[in-house]
């Protein structure tokens, strides 16, 4: 072998595919917004309208500032259930689709009843898992997360189990290779993005689990009981303002999770 | 002893009320240290009777042994190495940890493997992307991992399922130089399975020629006895010897019935470039 100047070979570093987006798709979007909330402003502003009904960004950004430690605190409280909601969720996700990868008997015992839950309103089951733990505490909140999250990561984990090459499958075979050895080198590496698209999925449904099961009770100090209670005592920028934080911690959630899904399936697709 | 015999193998495939003749009655020996290929049109069992010798499917009757032992035990001492037409590799591993993987699943230890990497893709001309993932090579790099990885414990035979197929005809070319340089260097025995004719020819000590409905071979070509030197020893110049285009000549005679004039049906899917 001599002249083995290949082309067609592309940047070997490792990279996100993040790192490929163009500012356009970037800054369409960052431009819509400004205009958006410009124009709101200027609607409020020109129409009168009441505050309860609908109050200005300015206000709503006044409100941030002045309360930015309660938003803060807020979002922190649950976050911090959204998470444990998606740690614990992804784990039993996980477990289940292993086991019904492995077992038929369990795929089929699972399927329906998962295909059930994917469907019921989870956050349903707040009220009725406050009377069960106690309202005086989290853990309620930290199931619904977990559960709603549970769902998705399962579904897609199941999915990956299956998308074993044959390709590889024969390789494993003409290797000769144990049941553990091509779980460990191909099922579950194959697998591995599936999860975290999962996760992904579940990022959003763990944050919106954790805040609406506020609104059915339990301890204060959370993001969900902080925008009931400021609408209830008629202080709507700062109802605003929770929202915000909300939708801003619903974010972080998704893009951390984008992050990790993107990196680890960066070289899925040769 | 011979590297792969087959003795009066019939693989029938049963789906339902279907039931199509894959092999019939096919006899084959390839001895140590021989390149055959087996050439024939979409469906003539070719890749069949290669996953049979591979012990990733098993004959409906007959027998086949490689190296005098049962395909099963074969497979399980790892006395063949294997390539696809899909390169196969991991996309989550590096080149270096792709080559390596069958070294690491049968127990050698991490220094003697990094030696044993580093030489082999030495020898494929890949030594500079050790450390790349699949995603980032060519087509033809990724099918020279494949081969590197089919060649890491050095098997006495080598399984090739058109390993070229996918590649363009510059790229197709350089690796036919490759494969016989590395087939000299190794003196392993080759079943190899192609579309195309001159590549069987220029590869091949014989070419088996396989017609389908049932799939059976029609012929074998002795390339040699059309005055080639011994597939070890070709180089390119050959592609343009007289002796190569009388063997591509008869290779298709009987790959369309003897006539020589193309058969309505049989020769679908044949490469005849």
């Amino acid at each position: 072998m001599t002249s083995l100047a290949e082309t067609g070979a592309t940047d070997a570093r490792a990279r996100l595919p993040i790192g490929e987006v163009r500012w356009s798709t970037v800054l369409a979007p960052l431009a819509l917004g400004v205009v958006v909330i410009g124009l709101w402003q200027l609607a409020v502003d020109a129409l009168e309208i009441e505050p309860f009904v609908l109050p200005s960004p300015g206000a709503i950004a006044g409100e941030i500032g002045a309360n930015i430690d309660s938003v803060v605190s807020g979002a922190r409280a649950t976050g911090r259930n959204a998470l444990l909601g998606l740690v614990i969720g992804g784990v039993v996700g996980v477990a289940g689709a292993l086991l019904a990868g492995t077992f038929r008997v369990v795929d089929e015992l699972a399927a329906n009843v998962v295909a059930a839950a994917a469907v019921v309103p989870i956050v349903a089951l707040a009220p009725v898992l406050y009377s069960m733990f106690g309202a005086a505490v989290d853990t309620g909140r930290i199931i619904v997360a977990a559960l709603s999250v549970a769902v998705p990561v399962y579904l897609n984990t199941l999915r990956g189990l299956r998308e074993v090459l044959p390709v590889h499958r024969d390789l494993m075979a003409a290797y000769a290779a144990g049941r553990w050895q091509v779980a460990r080198e191909i099922t579950l590496p194959t697998a591995t993005p599936y999860v975290f698209t999962g996760l992904r999925v579940g990022s959003s449904l763990a944050v919106i689990a954790a805040l609406i099961a506020e609104y059915f009770g339990g301890p204060i100090g959370g993001l969900g009981k902080s925008i009931t209670s400021s609408a209830a005592s008629s202080n709507y920028p700062l109802a605003w303002a929770y929202v915000t934080g909300a939708i801003v911690l619903g974010l972080l959630f998704y893009v951390a999770t984008l992050t990790v899904e993107q990196w680890l399936s960066r070289h899925h697709h040769p | 002893m011979s590297a792969i015999e087959v003795r009066g193998v019939d693989r029938v495939f049963t789906r339902g009320r279907n039931r199509v003749d894959a092999l019939t009655a096919v006899d084959l020996e390839v001895r140590a240290g021989e390149f055959v290929s087996l050439i024939g049109p979409s469906g003539c069992g070719k890749s069949t009777l290669l996953r049979l010798v591979a012990d990733l499917d098993a004959p409906t009757s007959g027998a086949i042994s490689v190296f005098g032992k049962t395909t099963r035990q074969a497979r399980l001492d790892q006395d063949y190495g294997i390539a696809f037409q899909q390169a196969g590799l991991l996309p989550w591993r590096t080149v270096t940890a792709n080559v390596e993987l069958p070294l690491k699943l049968h127990g050698m230890d991490k220094a003697a493997r990094r030696a044993r990497v580093a030489e082999l893709l030495e020898l494929v001309g890949l030594s500079d992307f050790a450390k790349s993932h699949p995603d980032q090579l060519s087509g033809g790099m990724q099918q020279r991992v494949a081969i590197a990885r089919a060649l890491a414990e050095q098997p006495r035979l080598l399984l090739m399922d058109e390993p070229f197929g996918a590649l363009d005809e510059i790229t197709r070319e350089r690796m036919q130089n490759e494969l016989v340089r590395l087939c000299a260097e190794t003196g392993a025995a080759v079943l190899f399975v192609t579309h195309s004719i001159p590549e069987a020819v220029f590869l091949s000590d014989r070419v088996v020629v396989m017609s389908p409905r049932p799939g059976r071979i029609t012929g074998i070509v002795d390339i040699r006895a059309d005055g080639l030197v011994p597939a070890h020893d070709r180089a390119a110049g050959v592609r343009e010897e007289s002796g190569f285009f009388r063997a591509v000549a008869e290779v298709r005679a009987i790959l369309h019935g003897g006539s020589g004039i193309p058969a309505p049906d049989g020769a679908r899917g044949v490469d005849l470039r």
